[in-house]
């Protein structure tokens, strides 16, 4: 497990050594800010749970969003710079390597989200917001950024890219979020099975209201599992070519 | 060391190595030698678990490279063509990385990496940022992170590519303090270089092993002669004289250099550098320069592999 702490926080430290964890960072809290500013305190007087029950439905998406550009290199950029050898020449199986970079990008995203925490707070000190409501919320947020990363890393994978990385994880990504939509309109039992699937609406609203289920926390860990799993494969299955 | 028994990789319908048997023993230092597209680096990459052969078995230190590559990974440090380099880390912290990964303890790592950047004279370099470095130096952080784990096994794909004359010398260098220490396996297209530098040598051709054994054992299953230049000082009827002595000379042609020199061109089926140099000295000649002619090994390799490719 050292070595991939290792990998992890190599991944991590080197977000901060490129332009590209600072971009990142600097878009995604500008824009989560401003959104706050806009749409989240505007439009007449709420509800502190409202407004914080808003707050975490934008940060969900801006989340997802970014998380799409936080694991674009994990594989890929390797494969580019063709240092994948380091790493699968060393005794790290290829679900450590997958690990490891999950671990790092995922600790990145931490960070930023972290950083958006004076937004509820304000609401939290001018209003009557629990701090339950908030830690429900984060952990939403972190789950469906978690689940996200997972869906980039395996789109990481595919390809030595990281814009076809891109491509592939909204590719992904984009239908496991309309589900909710197909859910809506599509007959029994296949209106259950897509609502199930969907990633964002009926897994996530419980968080943003202050309810933390374990239906949804299984749900969450399996699509990280899922896409962890196939974005491994895809690794070995280079070894066969 | 390592058993190479009937392996054969094929991409789609092209088969990269064909058939190719072989043993290396622990400490001997090999060179994989063959042109573009012999199928070195394709075997060097099933060596370093990187691809998985279509069919036959590699074993590294009794591990089977398909069956335990975590074992086999363990025993290895691998270069590849192009140094797999963290441009934005400075060398030790790289290197320090590198031993992490490789399961070097957390006590070990600073010693390790302090070792590493000894043998590859890298010290006075390991403060500084990778991409900064040249490209000779990155291949020297290259190959100090395939040796900082201190592996049995050291496997380096066209170390020299890319260098330039000062750089070939400094690698070369290199490449010999290793020896002994680790199995090398090393592969070059450049002949000269390859032989200076290994114990033993394998020719590939299209996949295929068609040489293999010192570079003596190899010129000489593929027929090659012996092609001397002798630079000499004195009269011309002491050297037939001399020649007259030495058996085994096929061809010989003497020729006027300055005023008071002769160039001696000898061609022989055997190895008759001593007893010629013995018979001229002994003659009462000057003997300035006795060289074997180098580039007959580039004729050796073209012959090798142009018959065997004839054959196919």
């Amino acid at each position: 497990m050292r070595e991939v702490g290792l990998l992890a926080r190599r991944e991590f430290v080197a977000f901060f050594r490129s332009a590209q964890g600072y971009v990142i960072a600097a878009l995604y809290l500008a824009m989560v800010g401003l959104d706050f500013n806009l749409r989240v305190l505007g439009g007449g007087a709420k509800f502190s749970s409202e407004v914080v029950s808003g707050f975490f439905f934008e940060l969900s998406g801006f989340t997802m969003f970014f998380s799409v550009f936080i694991s674009m290199g994990l594989i890929a950029r390797e494969r580019e710079t063709g240092t994948m050898p380091l790493l699968s020449t060393s005794p790290l199986s290829d679900a450590h390597i997958v690990m490891g970079k999950y671990l790092g990008a995922l600790l990145f995203l931490l960070l930023i989200t972290a950083a958006t925490i004076y937004m509820p707070m304000l609401i939290m000190v001018h209003g009557k917001v629990s701090a339950g409501h908030l830690l429900a919320g984060y952990l939403g947020v972190l789950l469906l950024g978690g689940a996200t990363l997972a869906v980039g890393t395996f789109g990481s994978a595919v390809t030595r890219s990281q814009i076809v990385a891109v491509f592939v994880s909204l590719g992904i990504g984009t239908p496991l979020v309309l589900f909710w939509l197909l859910g809506r309109y599509a007959d029994r039992p296949l209106n259950d099975v897509f609502s199930y699937l969907a990633i964002h609406n009926l897994h996530f609203s419980p968080f943003r209201s202050g309810k933390v289920h374990l239906r949804d926390i299984v749900y969450y860990f399996s699509v990280i599992g899922f896409f962890l799993f196939a974005a491994t494969r895809m690794l070995e299955s280079r070894r066969w070519r | 060391m390592i058993e190479i028994k009937e392996l054969i990789k094929n991409y789609g319908e092209v088969r990269a190595v064909d058939r190719i048997s072989c043993q290396i023993a622990q400490g001997e230092c090999v060179g994989l030698l063959g042109l573009n597209g012999a199928g070195k680096t394709t075997l060097l990459r099933i060596l370093a678990c990187l691809l998985t052969p279509t069919s036959g078995t590699v074993t590294v230190d009794g591990h089977d490279v398909v069956r335990q590559p975590e074992q086999v990974r363990r025993l290895i440090g691998y270069l590849p063509e192009e140094p797999p380099l963290y441009l934005e880390m400075r060398v030790a912290d790289f290197l320090a990385f590198v031993a992490g990964i490789r399961g070097v303890p957390r006590m070990d790592t600073g010693g390790r990496v302090q070792q590493a950047l000894q043998r590859c004279q890298l010290e006075h370099m390991a403060g500084e940022r990778i991409e900064t470095l040249s490209y000779g130096y990155r291949k020297r952080v290259g190959i100090a992170q395939a040796i900082v784990h201190n592996p049995p096994l050291v496997i380096l794909d066209e170390p020299i590519a890319g260098l330039d004359p000062a750089q070939i010398v400094e690698m070369r260098e290199l490449i010999r303090a290793l020896r002994g220490e680790h199995t090398l396996v090393l592969s070059s297209h450049i002949l000269a270089e390859i032989s200076q530098t290994c114990d033993r040598l394998l020719v590939l051709q299209r996949g295929r092993l068609v040489g293999s054994g010192t570079e003596e054992e190899i010129a000489g299953s593929s027929g090659r002669e012996f092609r001397l230049e002798v630079l000499l000082r004195g009269q011309r009827a002491l050297v037939e004289q001399a020649l007259g002595q030495v058996e085994d000379i096929d061809e010989r042609q003497l020729e006027q250099r300055g005023p008071d020199e002769l160039l001696l061109r000898v061609v022989s089926s055997q190895d008759v550098r001593a007893q010629l140099a013995a018979q001229l000295v002994g003659a009462g000649l000057q003997l300035l320069e006795l060289r074997r002619q180098r580039d007959q090994l580039e004729e050796v390799f073209l012959k090798l592999t142009g018959s065997k490719e004839g054959a196919s």
